[in-house]
């Protein structure tokens, strides 16, 4: 299978702070890829580039083999390609109805958009149920829902999903994350993943890239990545045994 | 007694639609754009003068006349949005505010120079003509009753649009979180230049529906200065607090006026703003929406 979205040597900035270096990457269709990193790294800034809210300074980004770098982020959803915020970002006094029709907001296919509302029922029984409420009222983790309900309903192929977990306990962080593993099985549909959660996020993935200061500085399949020795132990917070000493030595110093 | 005061408060109820219609353009904007638009009352003047030109020149029909100025100033709302604001966008809020300040100097200077307006004050003809109607005591203007209903016919377009129109529904997604709906594919700014043309087209109802009441002429735009507190009294950010605050103002001056000194009349609404505002530091209807983290 091919790959649905590249980017080749991406530079985004912020004014004159420069977040991304040249990031490359590739996703490949149908598969569920992660990028982890730590605050900063330019994890969300990547997802924005790709969705167009900012455009690159330098590189491409190649969605289907068309560079769609510095498009509209209108034109970048039409084409497919939809992102579920940081934060959810939902319209928190429109209506759960609301907010979902508005995710169909470039769709013309009244059947269509119908239909996926029911798809999206199914899989969150609880929207269906608060559907009348304001969106600002639901709790996070239905905001959660509804936020990545709303970016189905734009029936895309590839969907960015920014840090799904924040703010979740880890019952709800799990009812979410295998959710997306299956709306990913089921529909076909292509993830990009940006996570904190490094060890749920490589349990579903495919393939993993590790984000640092702006550059891609480590990539390899999510299995291969969860049993490398920096990945265990600055994103899993893992220590192999027989390293103690050094353990006390760092709890001591956050007694400090 | 009691007919007088019916009589002052449609009085003062016609009156605050035409505020109430003011202050829904200043909110509706504010609402979409973190702007205050303080040309409001002047597109309101033009929208006026463009009603006046459809009546007495072209010899237009009043409906005509107000379908007219309506797409007259929807379309320079647009464009103004495009050419003038667009191109500030990001830059401090004050720049933008300063903006529409000079915007309203600009179209009241246009206008005094063409000709056939200039500075003159002119009748807006009207079918209503000067019927009365007797109710108990109380006699009230066939006109008054025709700007009353013709606003609630257009807030309750208004409100059916907002409510079931996917455009509508997009305007109030695109106030709601802006981020948001450039992620969902909104295009933001064209929303934005469509609520421009929607609150300007409000704007030029709200500039007929005041002719029967004042005279068209270039300064008729200052009535801006009143419609402001109505939206700041409902609670700025606020659609039907503008509506509420444009019609309690009226009412207020409306009663001001008759039972108070001379004078009373013009400030009174603002005495009346600051009683609220001391109260409810948000006004009437103020949202205040925290988020979830």
């Amino acid at each position: 299978m091919g790959a649905v979205l590249e980017l080749a040597n991406v530079e985004s900035s912020y004014g004159p702070v420069q977040a991304l270096r040249g990031v490359s990457l590739t996703v490949p269709e149908g598969k569920i890829v992660t990028v982890l990193g730590a605050n900063g790294a330019g994890k969300t800034t990547t997802l924005k580039t790709i969705s167009g809210i900012i455009a690159p300074r330098k590189g491409q980004v190649k969605f289907r083999g068309e560079e769609i770098q510095g498009r509209a982020p209108d034109r970048i959803v039409r084409a497919g390609l939809v992102q579920v915020p940081e934060g959810r970002e939902v319209f928190p006094l429109l209506s759960v109805e609301d907010n979902l029709r508005m995710g169909a907001y470039t769709r013309r296919d009244a059947d269509g958009v119908a239909q996926d509302l029911a798809m999206v029922f199914g899989y969150f029984p609880i929207l269906r149920e608060r559907a009348r409420q304001e969106a600002g009222q639901l709790s996070g983790g239905q905001q959660q829902m509804l936020a990545i309900a709303r970016a189905l309903l734009a029936r895309p192929s590839v969907v960015l999903m920014d840090e799904p977990s924040l703010g979740l306990s880890p019952k709800l962080t799990k009812e979410i994350f295998d959710i997306i593993l299956r709306i990913n099985r089921e529909r076909g549909v292509t993830i990009l993943l940006v996570e904190q959660n490094a060890h749920m996020a490589l349990k579903v993935a495919d393939y993993g890239y590790v984000l640092e200061v702006g550059r891609i500085v480590m990539e390899d399949t999510g299995a291969r990545l969860a049993e490398k020795e920096d990945i265990r132990e600055f994103y899993l917070g893992m220590k192999s045994g027989g390293v103690r000493g050094e353990r006390r030595w760092k709890r001591k110093k956050l007694w400090r | 007694m009691l007919g007088q005061s019916l009589q002052l408060l449609f009085a003062g109820v016609a009156q605050g639609c035409v505020y109430a219609l003011v202050a829904l353009g200043f909110v509706l904007i504010y609402k979409a754009t973190e702007t205050v638009n303080f040309a409001q009352g002047d597109m309101m003047m033009l929208g006026a003068f463009f009603g006046l030109t459809a009546a007495t020149i072209l010899g237009w029909p009043y409906w005509a006349t107000i379908l007219f100025a309506i797409t007259v100033m929807a379309v320079i709302g647009m464009g103004l949005e495009r050419v003038v604001l667009r191109p500030v966008l990001g830059y401090p809020t004050f720049t933008v505010v300063m903006i529409t300040i000079g915007i309203g100097y600009v179209i009241r200077g246009i206008v005094t120079m063409v000709p056939g307006w200039g500075t003159e004050t002119h009748a807006l003809p009207t079918p209503f003509g000067n019927g009365v109607v007797r109710i108990g005591g109380a006699v009230i203007a066939v006109e008054q009753i025709a700007v009353i209903g013709m606003t609630a016919a257009l807030v309750a377009a208004l409100f059916l649009f907002f409510r079931f129109a996917k455009l509508g529904v997009a305007m109030q997604a695109t106030s709601q979180n802006q981020l948001a709906a450039y992620y969902m594919g909104i295009p933001v700014q064209r929303v934005n230049m469509m609520i421009w043309g929607l609150s300007a087209g409000v704007a030029a109802f709200g500039g007929i529906l005041l002719a029967p009441v004042a005279f068209v002429h270039s300064n008729m735009g200052f009535i801006g200065l009143k419609a402001f507190p109505a939206a700041v009294l409902g609670g700025f950010g606020s659609v039907p607090g503008a509506i509420v605050g444009g019609l309690i103002i009226g009412i207020v001056e409306s009663f001001a006026g008759f039972h108070l000194a001379e004078g009373f009349k013009d400030v009174a609404a603002y005495v009346v703003v600051l009683a609220v505002l001391l109260v409810r530091p948000s006004g009437i209807f103020g949202e205040t929406v925290s988020k979830k983290v």
